[in-house]
């Protein structure tokens, strides 16, 4: 009984002890960040309803921008430094249609890597709101 | 004949492919077709536009349902398009086969055939998108080409227009970390049993605002899993009419397929108690 007694103390002692994980951790962390951005990026290269909206873009800035982006909005402790989701997307009538694009490439991407439903709704909820400041801006 | 398959799944594969990209918005967004051939569930229809077009696309759906409880089996097919993710325009045409009810009659025609036109405009809002639900106004225009075994049982019209808005929302890891699907409609009406028995009655010839809603639970991309609920008239004295129940499966493999399958409960319909059976449906989307 005694031994019982001690074995849930320590269950207990064991759970208080692991911080529940926050969206970035659930992700896979930085590598995990960093991996879902690289897929990202290949789906969208492959993607002809929006590879030409990239034509000239600095792809290195746009993946450390992304990751930093993704980071910030999941928990990860990171500071987006660049312009607002508007002011970055502002002037080029990004498309409803090119939207669900990146979502699905995004989706797309997230799948390649494993990351569980719940963990992929859970991101896709966060950015959501962006839509508004993207689509027709 | 395996390179025949083989070439076959090959052209299907690449048709598909080819078929996502030009139809965008995300898998299950264009819901199922409801047996009166909106865009919704099997009996409720939901604010989203047939088809996966998106604001700069078009698309379409075709569909076929059944409905098999003890009295009745209601088969009902047709097909819709959706512009712009702004506009749907539905056909459906339904086939009621009532053999109880004509031995109980003693009349030999055991069909009544319905078709139902539908337009659909969304007013506002994105299902996935924006923070409040999408909105939809719909009208459906029905008319009953078997009218005689409705007038006997005091139906006043054999056509209607009956109005609904629709509003619906998927909540993105709102259940428990999986995406929940609300949505609720307000049907102005006067059908009795949505048409098949005519519309107006003896007791009630206005049409008056029903309330629908369904829910559901996405447990991956591919699987919905859900219950819908629709309030319906009493217009006739010689038969109480029952709200309608559903409990729902639904698995979108890709954008070109879906199948429901579905337990109904619709309770008494015209005298015969307990009508409770299966639904099942299956949609193409291009
Ligand atoms: C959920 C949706 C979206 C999110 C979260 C998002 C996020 C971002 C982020 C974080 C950056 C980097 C900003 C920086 O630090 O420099 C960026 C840049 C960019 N985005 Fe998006 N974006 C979204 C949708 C779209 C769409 C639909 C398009 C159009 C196809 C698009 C096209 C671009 C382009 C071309 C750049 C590079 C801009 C430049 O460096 O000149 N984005 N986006």
């Amino acid at each position: 009984m005694r031994t019982l007694l001690f074995l849930m103390a320590l269950l207990m002692l064991g759970c208080s002890a692991t911080p529940t994980s926050s969206l970035y951790q659930k992700l896979g962390g930085a590598q995990g960040v960093d991996a879902i951005v690289y897929e990202l990026i290949v789906n969208i290269a492959r993607d002809e309803r929006v590879i030409d909206r990239f034509k000239g873009v600095d792809i290195e800035r746009f993946r450390t921008g992304l990751v930093n982006y993704i980071c910030s909005v999941s928990g990860g402790g990171c500071e987006y430094t660049g312009e607002s989701m508007q002011v970055v997307h502002a002037g080029h009538q990004y498309t409803d249609t090119e939207f669900n694009a990146i979502v699905d490439n995004l989706i797309k991407a997230m799948d390649r890597r494993n990351v569980p439903t719940r963990t992929q709704n859970s991101l896709l909820a966060r950015l959501a709101p962006d839509y508004q400041n993207v689509v027709y801006q | 004949m395996r390179r025949i398959l083989s070439m076959a799944l090959l052209a299907l594969l690449t048709a598909q492919a080819f078929a996502d990209t030009q139809r965008s918005r995300l898998l299950a967004t264009g819901a199922v077709t409801t047996v009166e051939g909106n865009a919704g569930g099997g009996i409720v229809p939901m604010a989203v536009i047939a088809g996966y077009g998106a604001r700069e696309e078009v698309g379409g759906t075709a569909f076929i349902s059944r409905v098999k409880v003890p009295d009745y089996d209601l088969v009902s097919a047709g097909g819709a398009w959706g512009w712009r993710n702004r506009l749907e325009v539905s056909l459906a045409d339904q086939r009621l086969e009532h053999p109880t009810l004509s031995a109980a009659l003693g009349v030999t025609d055991q069909t009544i055939r319905q078709s139902v036109a539908g337009i659909k405009l969304r007013l506002a809002g994105d299902i996935l998108y924006t923070a409040y639900p999408q909105v939809s106004l719909g009208l459906n225009y029905k008319k009953n080409h078997d009218f005689l075994i409705p007038s006997a049982a005091g139906a006043l019209r054999d056509s209607d227009t009956e109005a609904y808005v629709a509003a619906s929302k998927v909540y993105l890891g709102g259940f428990f970390g999986y995406n929940l699907l609300l949505n609720g409609v307000a049907r102005y009406t006067r059908a009795n049993q949505t048409g098949l028995v005519g519309f107006g009655g003896d007791r009630n010839d206005k049409r008056e605002w029903l309330g629908e809603a369904s829910a559901g639970v996405f447990y991956n991309r591919h699987w919905l899993i859900g219950a819908e609920y629709r309030q319906k008239p009493d217009n006739l004295s010689f038969a109480s009419e029952d709200d309608w129940h559903t409990a729902f499966i639904a698995w979108f493999p890709n954008k070109t397929i879906a199948v429901t399958a579905a337990y109904v409960d619709l309770g008494e319909v015209a005298t015969l108690a307990d009508q409770d059976g299966w639904y099942l449906s299956v949609q193409g989307s291009f």
